[in-house]
């Protein structure tokens, strides 16, 4: 990694270049919500000005832009009494300015997935390989555990990373992209002051967090207390509606679906995201379901999260940002279910 | 001041002469395309279950196509839908692949109206399999229930084609009536060509069968079964399987020798959709095929 140090105004117009040439996007705020807050989401950005890098979070992740909600996979082309079958996975080239480090880790794992995993995905690398990525450093929000589970700091996946010094970022430049862009804007070497900085700015960070949660002997818990009540206790408030696995920046469980066009000359066959603890995500052809109780679907999204699975070599793939939490009506959240789980196993003993 | 992203494509080219190596990174390209197929005969086995013969149309995607018993592909009704089916032919015969389907949905329902010459797609093959290699020398028995005798059908040609390198090789069939067995007219075949003790068993007969009646688990007690030489394969609906491996585990049939094949939910056969996942594993990567030792310590499974 090189790093160096730019001034607010050089960095500016780093990104109006970028803006200009490219598809950009960034946090944008989109509506208020009915705390009076407002609701942030990435969205297509036209000038440096849209931009609103201060945004506390967005509410739905980044991971939309490389898993579409729903993607084209292949397209089927009628003839008399054959077909012939077409497959399109290009993608434009495009700039994401301001991901937070655990929603840049949480890529990070998705890659794990979708690049490094048995089967890659085209249709992820194409999205992924032409994005270019910037991310940012930021005070936590208050209900945020990212600290607990180690992401707070990320030192790949992105092509940029900006820690915020004040007047200047302090840059991480990991893409000989970036690196060849960085050359036309004014920049300097770190000082030992800037280095200096850099570091309270981290442990700033690091002593932020007003949330936390035990997660170290998770993956045994969670098999030790498969059968524990607390499953049945938040299982029976949750409303299968699956927006959790929605807004999740790691949850990349998926359908897929054909549809034939109305003209009768071609089928479409499409990925949908999909979410675990929706009543038929187990659900057999002749109606056997493997997960008929909602206890059942909650307590898998959680042992998914926190247990891991041999894909990925058994890592826990939350990253702590607690949208699932914001974003359930009925209240469940990664905080108080694990707490309950280690208090419940606390009780056996 | 401008900046412009240049744009990076992915391989596009497939492979044409051999079996795609989806670890090599340059080499990614279409994971999600098919070998198109021709369905070449269509046998009707039961009022719902048919077998079908599909023959890979291109000779070089032909060439390259190979599979272990036990694994399943990805078969694909264009506009209809994709689904998993177990191979049920031999994984020597480089003509056709047979696949036994039973009519339950969307997709195997449009399958069923198929005629000759239709064509469809597949991907794969997919999932483990099971180890014949490691069997040799050995008594094997393998006990089916309903549908599940299509998934055995692989490693029983396995056997016939290598008959002298196993021991005694007995098949134990349960169905639930007479009408839903599947395969009869290869019965006399198996007994007799290939010297495999055949025994089968319907839960409710109708008044021409003269046949035992009960439960697959009754077939045990006529025959002696040697626990440290012999090799279990059990397909059929968990709880059959439930029921009849912890008969074969009080024998004293070490777990590991005996294999069962998973049935979930697939969307994609490639880890990827998690449709299939029992608790922390994928049956469509680390299965279908299981050792019963696994499948005790997989949360979730039975
Ligand atoms: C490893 C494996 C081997 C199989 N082998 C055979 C076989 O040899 N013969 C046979 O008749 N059936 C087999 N099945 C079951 C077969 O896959 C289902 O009957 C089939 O998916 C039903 O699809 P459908 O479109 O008709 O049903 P729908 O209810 O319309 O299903 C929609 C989709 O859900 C998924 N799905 C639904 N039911 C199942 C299921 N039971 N298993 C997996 N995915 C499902 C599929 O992706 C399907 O496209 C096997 C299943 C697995 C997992
Ligand atoms: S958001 Fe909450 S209610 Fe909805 S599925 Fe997830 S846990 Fe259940
Ligand atoms: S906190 Fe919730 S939304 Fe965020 S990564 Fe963890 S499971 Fe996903
Ligand atoms: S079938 Fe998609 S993960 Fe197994």
């Amino acid at each position: 990694m090189i790093y160096k140090v730019i001034g607010k105004d050089e960095f500016r117009k780093l990104i109006e270049g970028l803006i200009e040439s490219n598809e950009t996007f960034g946090p944008r705020q989109v509506d208020t919500g009915k705390d009076g807050q407002p609701i942030y989401q990435f969205r297509k950005v036209d000038s440096f000005d849209d931009l609103e890098l201060d945004y506390n979070y967005t509410a739905s992740s980044l991971k939309n832009f490389f898993l579409p909600f729903k993607e084209l996979l292949s397209r089927y082309a009628f003839t008399d009494d054959d077909w012939e079958q077409g497959i399109e996975y290009r993608v434009n080239p495009r700039v994401i300015v301001g991901a937070r480090a655990c929603d840049i880790n949480a890529l990070n794992k998705l890659d794990d997935i979708f690049i490094r995993g048995a089967f890659p995905s085209p249709y992820y690398m194409a999205r992924r390989n032409n994005t270019f990525l910037i991310g940012m450093d930021h005070m936590p929000p208050e209900d945020c555990f990212c600290e607990s589970l180690g992401e707070l700091t990320v030192r790949q996946g992105f092509n940029l990373f900006c820690t915020d010094l004040g007047d200047r970022y302090y840059l991480s430049i990991n893409s000989s992209k970036a690196f060849n862009f960085l050359k036309k804007v004014k920049t300097s070497n770190p000082t030992a002051e800037d280095d200096r900085k850099w570091i309270e700015r981290r442990q700033l960070i690091k002593s932020s967090f007003q949330t936390e949660v035990e997660t170290d002997e998770l993956p045994d818990l969670l098999d030790i207390e498969f059968s524990s009540p607390i499953w049945k206790k938040w299982g029976d408030k949750c409303l299968n509606c699956g927006v959790c696995a929605m807004v999740c920046p790691t949850c990349y469980c998926y359908g897929v679906e054909e549809t034939i066009d109305v003209s009768l000359k071609q089928a479409r066959k499409e990925r949908q995201q999909y979410s675990c603890t929706v009543v038929d995500f187990a659900e057999v052809a002749g109606g056997h379901n493997f997960r008929p109780l909602k206890e059942d679907r909650l307590k898998y999204r959680y042992y998914h999260h926190y247990h891991g699975f041999a894909e990925n070599a058994d890592q826990q793939i939350c990253v702590g940002c607690n949208r699932c939490g914001r974003a359930c009506l009925p209240g469940i959240n990664p905080k108080d279910v694990i707490n309950d789980l280690i208090l419940e196993s606390g009780d056996d003993v | 001041m401008t900046f412009k992203i240049p744009k990076q494509d992915i391989n596009f080219k497939p492979f044409m002469n051999r079996p795609p190596d989806y670890k090599l990174k340059h080499e990614i390209m279409r994971t999600d395309r098919v070998y198109k197929c021709e369905v070449i005969n269509i046998i009707e086995l039961t009022a719902e279950e048919k077998l079908f013969h599909l023959k890979i149309i291109d000779p070089a995607e032909r060439a390259i196509f190979h599979f272990r018993p036990g694994q399943f592909l990805m078969l694909e009704v264009p506009g209809f839908g994709e689904f998993p089916i177990s191979i049920s032919s031999s994984s020597n015969n480089q003509e056709y692949i047979a696949l036994c389907i039973r009519k339950v949905g969307r997709g195997t329902e449009i399958l069923h109206r198929a005629r000759m010459g239709s064509r469809v797609g597949i991907r794969g093959p997919f999932g483990t399999s099971f180890p014949m290699e490691e069997m040799v020398g050995h008594n094997i028995l393998l006990v089916a229930g309903g549908l599940g005798l299509a998934p055995l059908r692989a490693p029983l040609y396995w056997v016939n084609e290598h008959r002298d390198q196993y021991r005694d090789v007995s098949l134990l069939y349960g169905t639930k009536d007479p009408s839903s067995m599947l395969f009869t007219y290869q019965y006399e075949q198996w007994r007799t060509v290939n010297r495999i003790r055949l025994m089968t068993i319907v839960d409710r007969p109708d008044e021409n069968w003269t046949g035992r009646v009960g439960l697959i688990t009754e077939l045990f007690k006529e025959i002696e079964i040697d626990p440290l030489n012999t090799y279990a394969i059990v397909c059929g609906p968990p709880i059959m399987f439930k029921f009849v491996c912890n008969h074969l585990d009080s024998l004293g049939i070490p777990m590991n020798r005996m294999f069962v094949s998973l049935e979930r939910r697939m969307h994609c056969g490639m880890g990827k959709c998690c449709r299939c996942m029992v608790g922390s594993t994928f049956t469509c990567v680390d299965g279908p095929v299981f050792d019963y030792w696994s499948v005790m310590n997989l949360k979730e499974a039975i």
